[in-house]
């Protein structure tokens, strides 16, 4: 899932301050569950910037409201009416949520409530880790399923480089080194002959490197006839 | 004029300790200032951040959450769950400009009405020498 953190207040005062009455949207999904942006957390950062603001004498009105998901037109379109009335929408989404709205209400100012930080999961209650760069064109299979791509500093292809020391890497002695838990996994699988195939470098065109990136599947897209 | 300035306090007491020890801290006739505010929980908890906030929003100039003493929770950790929340709203509270300062968290058992008193003349001093909450300014 999409993890994301709460921006600092004042950074998000800064950018409603000059606002009226701001509609304050959260998402029920991935921000929900990394406690960064759900209906819980948008309470919390309008009663935050209430007080902030009330302190530099300013009362805008936040209205709260929280969505299935911000990434699907449906969900996004039954805020239609809330955002009628607003002067500007804050997103307590990820990027791709606060970019929704702004391509759905082109008329209204929207603004990011949080840092969209990565893919990845819960490891332990409170605790994310990034496991998936979205390269476009996995190889996980070669890998016993843990990806040198996201786990390796280095994002290396053909094993550990020299700062691999006893099972961390060198950038963070907190940080396990990606390598040395593919070596376990493939041994724990008896596949270590795998590691005999040196890998040519990867094809990076699937990357976004060639920028925005779309994917198109016939069966299953109609063409808006409205 | 801070001289003058009474707090207005809220205590998030536990049924099972603080609470008690409020009673106690009654029925021994212990005197401890009026500025204070209880409301009851179940258990600290409890207690979540938008409660710690709100109670600033609505004009609160401090506020603390008493729990049970540590390991000694009627539901296992639920003072160790509120110590965790007090800490992220203290620091909620210093972004927004109030003062993480104005919150406490603190753990008495239900024997121990002379800390309760002692706790609330404590914050009450405390938060008289900060002065009002910058919102009521």
């Amino acid at each position: 899932m999409i993890i994301a953190e709460q921006k600092p207040i004042q950074e998000i005062k800064a950018m409603i301050a000059g606002y009226q009455k701001v509609l304050i949207v959260g998402c029920d999904t991935c921000v929900t569950i990394c406690m960064a942006g759900g209906r819980k957390e948008v309470g919390i950062i309008a009663s935050c910037l209430r007080m902030a603001l009330q302190i530099d004498r300013k009362k805008p009105q936040l209205i709260e409201d929280c969505i299935q998901r911000q990434c699907e037109w449906e969900f996004v379109d039954t805020l239609k009416d809330k955002v009628d009335g607003v002067d500007a929408i804050l997103s307590s989404a990820c990027g791709v949520g606060v970019q929704a709205l702004a391509e759905r209400f082109p008329n209204k100012p929207v603004y990011p409530a949080l840092n969209t930080t990565f893919m990845g999961m819960p490891n332990e209650h409170g605790l994310w880790v990034e496991n998936c760069r979205g390269c476009g064109n996995c190889g996980l299979g070669r890998f016993g399923g843990i990806c040198p791509i996201a786990r390796c500093s280095k994002g290396l292809l053909n094993g550990p480089c020299g700062g691999s020391q006893n099972g961390k890497c060198e950038v963070s002695k907190e940080m396990d080194c990606g390598w040395q838990l593919i070596y376990g996994r493939l041994k724990t699988l008896n596949q270590l002959d795998q590691l005999e195939d040196i890998l040519l470098p990867k094809d990076w065109s699937t990357d976004r490197d060639k920028g925005q990136r779309k994917m198109f599947r016939g069966d299953v897209y109609y063409e808006q006839t409205v | 004029m801070t001289e003058h300035f009474e707090p207005e306090i809220v205590a998030f007491c536990c049924h099972y300790c603080a609470y008690g020890a409020a009673d106690l801290a009654g029925s021994m006739r212990l005197n401890y200032p009026a500025n204070v505010k209880i409301v009851k929980l179940p258990c600290t908890g409890k207690v979540d951040i938008i409660y710690l906030l709100k109670a600033f929003e609505d004009g609160a100039d401090g506020a603390y959450v008493a729990g049970c003493l540590e390991g000694n929770c009627h539901f296992i950790d639920g003072n160790i769950k509120a110590k965790r929340r007090v800490a992220r709203a203290k620091k909620l509270l210093d972004e927004i400009g109030i003062g993480g300062e104005r919150l406490e968290m603190f753990n008495m058992s239900a024997s121990m009405g002379p800390r309760f008193a002692e706790v609330a003349r404590e914050m009450t001093e405390r938060v008289r020498g900060l002065g009002p909450s910058p919102l009521r300014k």
